[in-house]
């Protein structure tokens, strides 16, 4: 069983959100990094750039398949994770630690009760993933 | 585990990016079991094949292996293959999964007089590719495979099962493909993987197949060629040897070679960090001038690459193109292929 730390929010899409003094630290799980294989390649999006909750705000790529990622949360992208360009492999090395994505500052602190709890997320990926 | 073609095949054991590593630095062992293989004998099955086939089969001797092309009329593709001369009038031929039907409906149309069995279900077939290949089947075989040269064959044991020993493979790499029959396959595949792990031989998934072949610019069917390509475009043009005589596509080719062709199949090498894949268009000067056939990163050259085709006036390495993707052109630039060098034993 992929690794769910219980301190996360979860999106159905497999991204994480992390609560950091008042914004949010987003990634990609350990069950979806698993699942693609070898991530290839992070396309994110500017810093200022706003993101929307359930919105696509960027891709991720392994050999074999081209994935969208989604913002748990809307807001105002802060923060991007450059190193992501150079060494897209550290999203499948520690998706929760180095291969963190985006620091967004959210618009409506309402949507994080919203997104899924640890337990939620772990049950989603028993049933599959889907 | 995936179909393909009614076989459950692994994209990938450990990782593609791994596996395709393992390959180019130690080896490793791919069931290739799901390709299909065609006999043919008599009398008449020399000048059959040089009717159906591009390339000079009169031009090999026993033991010698030979890559070909079967065209339409038209000349467009209707399958890559390889030819095996077992016996001065017998042959094997071996051809790809998904075109299996079409071929043998194809040999038995345009054929005549020669006997052709169609045994794609009855052979199994492992290819063990890498540098420590031939070692690892030198160990296990009854016969000196270092005698064997590059595409040349020889009948034989291995791990105690009969195989024909071929010097060939879709990697680059040195390496044999060993033809079994397919009840003996997983004994084979088994003795090989457990002779080969002190090695660091490994077994290997379709995922790297696709990208080891990728770096050398190897032709997949389906994506690179296919019935509507002519040999000419996608750099075939030597295995078409129209003076041998006459065969199927001779006079389309020898239109398009006259003419020149239209467009060509290219390498790409990206300039801009992005993923080229299948059905991307090729932008020049914000018009189209082609699409991506194949592409992905490539793990031994770290680079994002593709083939594609483009039209003839852009063909030429150096020539700057954009690759569009996801509504954004990337930019990419014609390079020499192959885009990894190769390392198979010649001479």
């Amino acid at each position: 069983m992929a690794n769910v730390p219980p301190e996360l929010r979860y999106t159905r899409e497999h991204e994480w959100a992390r609560q950091e003094g008042g914004r949010v630290r987003v990634g990609i799980t350990a069950f979806a990094q698993e699942q693609l294989g070898d991530v290839v390649f992070v396309e994110l999006p500017k810093v200022g750039a706003r993101v929307r909750a359930h919105q696509t705000f960027g891709v991720v790529e392994s050999v074999k398949a081209v994935s969208d990622l989604f913002a748990p949360v809307s807001g105002e992208v802060v923060e991007v994770n450059a190193d992501l360009t150079q060494k897209p492999e550290t999203v499948n090395q520690d998706p929760y630690g180095h291969g963190w994505m985006l620091i967004v500052q959210p618009a409506d602190a309402g949507e994080w009760d919203q997104l899924l709890t640890a337990a939620q997320y772990e049950q989603l990926i028993a049933e599959g993933g889907h | 585990m995936v179909p393909f073609g009614g076989w459950e095949m692994p994209v990938q054991y450990r990782g593609i990016v791994e596996e395709h590593r393992t390959v180019r630095a130690t080896g490793g062992c791919f069931d290739v079991s799901h390709m299909g293989e065609f006999e043919v004998e008599g009398p008449a099955a020399l000048s059959e094949l040089q009717r159906l086939t591009t390339n000079d089969v009169a031009a090999l001797e026993v033991g010698q292996v030979q890559y070909s092309l079967f065209c339409h009329p038209h000349g467009g593709l209707v399958d890559d293959l390889t030819v095996y001369r077992l016996a001065a009038d017998r042959f094997m031929v071996t051809v790809n999964a998904g075109n299996i039907d079409k071929d043998w409906t194809h040999v038995t149309t345009h054929g005549g007089g020669a006997r052709w069995r169609n045994v794609s279900e009855s052979t199994g077939l492992v290819a063990v590719q890498g540098p420590k290949a031939e070692a690892l089947v030198g160990r296990l075989a009854d016969v000196d495979v270092s005698r064997i040269g590059y595409y040349r064959f020889v009948q034989g044991k291995v791990a105690g099962v009969r195989t024909v020993i071929s010097r060939t493979g879709y990697t680059g790499e040195d390496g044999f493909e060993l033809y079994v029959g397919a009840d003996d396959t997983e004994r084979l595949w088994t003795a090989l993987l457990e002779a080969g792990r002190a090695d660091g031989v490994a077994p290997i998934g379709l995922g790297a197949r696709d990208t080891l072949r990728l770096e050398m610019r190897y032709a997949l069917y389906g994506n690179d060629i296919d019935d509507t390509t002519n040999p000419l475009e996608a750099g075939l043009g030597w295995v078409v040897k129209p003076a041998k005589g006459e065969f199927l596509g001779r006079e389309a080719i020898e239109r398009v070679r006259a003419a020149g062709p239209a467009r060509k199949l290219v390498g790409l090498e990206m300039t801009e960090r992005s993923v080229p894949r299948h059905g991307y268009p090729v932008v020049k000067d914000a018009t189209t001038t082609g699409i991506v056939t194949s592409g992905s990163y490539g793990p031994s050259v770290d680079r994002y690459i593709a083939l594609a085709y483009v039209g003839s006036a852009h063909a030429a390495v150096g020539t700057e193109l954009g690759v569009e993707i996801r509504g954004q052109v990337k930019g990419a630039r014609v390079v020499k292929t192959p885009f990894h060098p190769p390392h198979v034993k010649k001479g």
